[in-house]
């Protein structure tokens, strides 16, 4: 019996301390990008239960993205940069010290020791202490004003430097530099960028990929300045600082940022005697343990085989590589991929694997064109088979194959330069996700592999979002989005699962069936269509849609009782509206031509109701600052005068610009203000599912720059020349050579016909140069059906467009004849007030919306 | 304090759209849906644009949740309960309504769910 119970106890003493050994203090020191990483890796991780999280956070806030810091200066705020969720420290109990920096180690009692005083025991210990920026030690490099590009903090001082400066310069040409570059461009300095060596980015581009990227730059306001050691930095005669040049030049300047490269922060490693590499950083292995083996170090203070990694997607793989071992796995970290692609003030930039063909027998193909601003180069083995490298600047959508071909080691085509020279015909050289083998990387910032995007398909996930969630893959760097779409798809279709096309949830069709059913069942409301063929109330999406496509098949009024509630925001009051709710309003001035009564007609009306008035890119006078309750007052002053509404509001036919042409011009060749104005009076009013301009030039010296409008036309001896689905805009495409030589007539017939068939076709808020570009067959088949009626449906086509005209109605000028309708222009239905949170301020001779800052000034200057 | 407002006629609504009416100095904005026979109100700040517009947005509903898009940048809130079903923090503020001898009538005082 006392055997026995001698027994028991000695099993539950050896029980309690097997759990006593296993429940270990896991300490780690910084919370950045990485430390946070490692966090979020272990609590999905097994050994979560028996470890005892601690961390020190030298920053007041926890892990940020510090990749998107630019994005800080625009939209973001310090909230949308964080990494991490209000209640993850809470909810898995970790102990975080915010704001309290770890200063020592001690390896012999394990405790580390913050600046704070806390005394911390740990069990494993991991450094995750990052970098600081690089600043270079000459004289006057601490001047006011003089920051690093690193933390949130040091944004806060740019911000605040950047009031009282002119002129900006950025130490370093690097990545992080020109994206400082950008930052001080947008707090409207005169920017400049100091690069040491010869190249930008010269780790990641060769000396074509810099050349050009460089131009591209400079192109948007940037000077650059290459081979420039800085010196010294002493007081400026016409700024705050002069930057002295080892060439005897110097750069007057009011703020320098420093973004010269970074530099590990092993100094904690180094005072208590853990091995550092030579170059700087803490020594690991390859499971991330220093010199000690109760000490890890992941991220950019860690040195592997001599190198530091200054990118998050390696210090990701460090912190995996940990967490591993801590579970008593036997994953490795064997280097990691540096390749990258970013968009730097709008320039798209990807380097992969060995820019510099530095692989002894390397052999590198090479592509530049000079007009569109693209330079591409491959570098592959002795044998022509493998790729080792490769640069892409002003077009980087061939990056995800390309990654492909060199993290996978698959072989290259036979005609390797296929794949960066651009392809002029249907044929396509890209690598379809379909190839790609199962182990295959599809997203390298959180190693995401196209098996693991496959079995997140098959267990539900058929959105991007979904796949983001369930993967992470696309959620850090977002190179790999169109790549990891790709292979949604591609799975989807494989499952047999169709793509959800349906415009919304109220109606199962695209915007294609809806125009169907609305043409073949004569549907003329709203009401009908969704009791018809939907559920529910309807949303802004497809009561915008459908009334669109009512206005274009139809073309009634569309402020009907039964179709005002279907106009966006423009539409419902046919005025713009502005950031501050008040409305711009545009009178058309067919092809941009008006009289010296109609100028003076509107200065005057302008003048009385105290509008702003600036000249648009449309060759018209906008009006700005209306309250909806003069709408109706200016309008009727306007058609008083002699003009009407231009259909500014509306997705629907703008302006038809239009050089002077053969009437005044010495070279004219043809009149292209009378076509113009006989082209915009014939398709104002027309609802499309975007808006549409055009433009006419006189010769091919084409002032009015109508290759980049939806349909352009250019008089040439035999005729006139046809363009279309060009655009401006967000993504600029050049207008495609539809037909030349055209008589007027036959002109009027091909754009009748074009015009109606996209308004039948496109999807919702598809401009047509995108329609044309996912059209399958593309300009070939448009000419098909428009000049040959393949479909046989250009009679309709036209009868449409005479429909249209024949109905066209100044919508201004029935609103102020309909007592109706104008009482919906007031901004109180029971009181003739204003908005008292409308309130303008004087720039520049005229009103502008007062800003919230302002306005807060004003109301407490009243109070 | 349960005061009912006489804010205008109910032919000075907007079937399936909104306007705004000035109740004790307050701007609500009410909306229509003759269809369920249904009217809302909520207060006319759109918090994401700083801006008094909520009435001049378009109508109708997300998964069978009445909702107004904001005419300036799309965010839909709940005529119900004024929450912007975006972003869960934000709400608007919503009033009490009814529809009394033709007279559309406001209480400022009491929330939604405490007149129901």
């Amino acid at each position: 019996m006392l055997y026995a119970i001698i027994t028991v106890i000695f099993r539950i003493s050896s029980l309690k301390e097997e759990y006593m050994s296993n429940q270990q203090n896991l300490l780690v020191i910084g919370n950045g990008m990485v430390g946070q990483n490692f966090l979020v890796s272990l609590m999905a991780s097994d050994i979560k239960e028996h470890c005892d999280v601690i961390t020190f956070c030298e920053e007041p806030i926890p892990a940020y993205d510090r990749v998107h810091l630019s994005e800080y200066f625009s939209s973001k705020s310090a909230n949308e940069l964080s990494l991490v969720s209000p209640d993850f420290f809470n909810e898995n109990d970790i102990t975080i010290h915010i704001g309290d920096k770890a200063i020592a180690i001690d390896r012999n009692n394990k405790t580390v020791t913050s600046a704070n005083g806390a005394v911390i025991a740990y069990d494993k210990l991991i450094l995750a202490t990052g970098s600081r920026a690089f600043v270079p030690p000459i004289s006057g490099h601490d001047r006011e004003g003089c920051i690093a590009y690193r933390t949130i903090a040091d944004l806060d001082n740019m911000i605040a430097a950047a009031k009282d400066s002119k002129v900006g310069a950025v130490v370093g040409g690097g990545l992080l530099g020109l994206e400082a570059a950008k930052a001080l461009q947008n707090l409207g300095l005169e920017t400049n960028v100091v690069q040491f060596g010869p190249r930008l980015m010269s780790a990641q581009l060769d000396d074509g990929g810099a050349g050009l990227l460089k131009s591209k730059i400079e192109d948007l306001g940037v000077t650059v300045l290459t081979n420039k050691n800085t010196i010294k930095i002493i007081d400026g005669d016409s700024c705050r600082h002069k930057m002295i040049f080892a060439d005897g030049t110097e750069l007057e300047t009011d703020m320098i940022i420093y973004s010269a490269g970074i530099r590990p922060r092993d100094e904690i490693a180094a005072s208590c005697g853990l091995d550092i590499a030579g170059r700087g950083g803490i020594v690991i292995d390859n499971q991330c343990l220093t010199s000690d083996k109760d000490i890890y170090a992941i991220g950019e203070c860690a040195s592997w085989n001599d190198k530091i990694f200054g990118l998050v997607a390696p210090g990701y793989a460090m912190a995996r590589t940990v967490v591993d071992h801590l579970a008593g796995g036997a994953e490795e970290f064997t280097g990691a991929d540096m390749s990258t692609k970013l968009k730097l003030n709008g320039v798209d930039v990807a380097s992969i694997g060995d820019p510099h063909a530095s692989t002894p027998g390397s052999l590198v193909y090479s592509y530049q064109n000079g007009v569109d601003g693209v330079y591409k180069c491959l570098v592959v083995s002795q044998d022509n088979k493998q790729l080792l490298g490769a640069v892409l600047v002003g077009d980087a959508s061939g990056y995800p194959t390309l990654t492909q071909y060199y993290l996978n080691g698959i072989e290259l085509p036979q005609h390797p330069d296929s794949l960066i020279l651009p392809s002029r015909s249907d044929e396509s050289v890209g690598l379809g996700s379909d190839a790609l083998p199962a182990s295959a990387q599809i997203c390298s910032c959180y190693d995401v592999s196209k098996g693991d995007v496959c079995s997140a398909v098959e267990m539900g996930c058929t959105t991007i979002g979904a796949l983001k969630d369930e993967t992470k893959a696309a959620t850090g760097c977002g190179g790999c989005a169109a790549l990891l779409k790709s292979v949604l798809d591609c799975e989807l279709e494989k499952a047999g699962i169709e793509v959800n096309t349906d415009i919304c949830e109220h109606f199962p069709y695209t915007r294609q069936d809806l125009y169907n059913l609305i043409m073949v069942e004569e549907i003329k409301t709203f009401h009908d269509l969704i009791s018809k063929h939907g559920a529910g109330k309807g949303c802004e999406i497809c009561k915008q849609v459908v009334g669109s496509i009512l206005a274009s098949y139809w073309n009634e009024y569309v402020l009907e009782s039964e179709h005002v509630g279907l106009q966006d925001t423009n539409d419902t009051f046919l005025a713009n509206m502005q950031k501050d709710g008040t409305y711009s309003v545009v009178p058309r001035m067919t092809g941009g031509e008006v009289t010296p009564e109609g100028l003076i007609s509107i200065g005057q009306i302008a003048k009385k109701y105290g509008l702003y008035t600036k000249v648009t890119g449309g060759q018209r006078v906008d009006l700005f600052g209306a309250r909806v309750d003069q709408l109706p007052l200016i309008w009727q002053e306007l058609i008083a005068a002699g003009f009407e509404s231009g259909h500014a509001y509306g997705k629907s036919l703008r302006t038809v610009k239009s050089c002077v042409g053969s009437t005044w011009c010495r070279f004219g060749v043809d009149d292209s203000v009378g076509l113009a104005v006989e082209l915009e009076n014939r398709f104002k009013g027309l609802r499309a599912p975007h808006k549409i301009k055009f433009a006419v030039s006189g010769c091919t010296r084409e002032c009015a720059e109508a290759q980049s409008k939806d349909i352009g036309v250019i008089a040439v001896e035999g005729g006139w020349n046809l363009y279309v689905c060009g655009n401006g805009g967000m993504k600029p495409r050049h207008g495609d050579l539809f037909a030349t030589n055209l008589d007027k007539q036959t002109l009027i017939k091909y754009i009748d016909r074009i015009l109606i068939f996209y308004v039948r076709t496109a999807d919702r808020l598809q401009r047509t140069s995108v329609w044309m570009e996912n059209m399958e067959g593309g300009l070939d088949y448009l000419k098909s059906v428009v000049i040959d009626d393949k479909l046989g449906v250009c009679d309709q086509l036209e009868a449409q467009i005479q429909h249209v005209v024949n109905s066209y109605q100044c919508e201004w000028k029935t609103t102020i004849g309909d007592e109706t309708k104008l009482k919906r222009f007031r901004h109180f239905v029971n009181s003739d007030k204003h908005d008292e949170n409308i309130i303008f301020v004087e720039e520049r001779g005229q009103i502008r919306p007062a800003n919230l800052e302002e306005r807060e000034l004003l109301a407490a200057e009243n109070a | 304090m349960n005061q009912w407002i006489d804010a205008c006629s109910i032919d000075d609504l907007q079937a399936n759209s909104g306007v705004c009416a000035l109740v004790e100095n307050q701007q609500v904005a009410i909306f229509y849906m003759p269809d369920d026979n249904a009217v809302y109100a909520i207060n006319n700040y759109d918090p994401f644009s700083h801006i008094n517009a909520l009435s001049r947005g378009l109508i109708g509903d997300i998964k069978g949740e009445p909702m107004v898009a904001s005419p300036i940048y799309k965010q839909h809130f709940s005529l119900k309960t004024g929450r912007c079903l975006e972003d869960e923090n934000i709400r608007v503020e919503t009033y009490a309504i009814r529809i009394n001898n033709a007279r559309v009538e406001i209480n400022t005082n009491i929330t939604i769910e405490e007149a129901a």
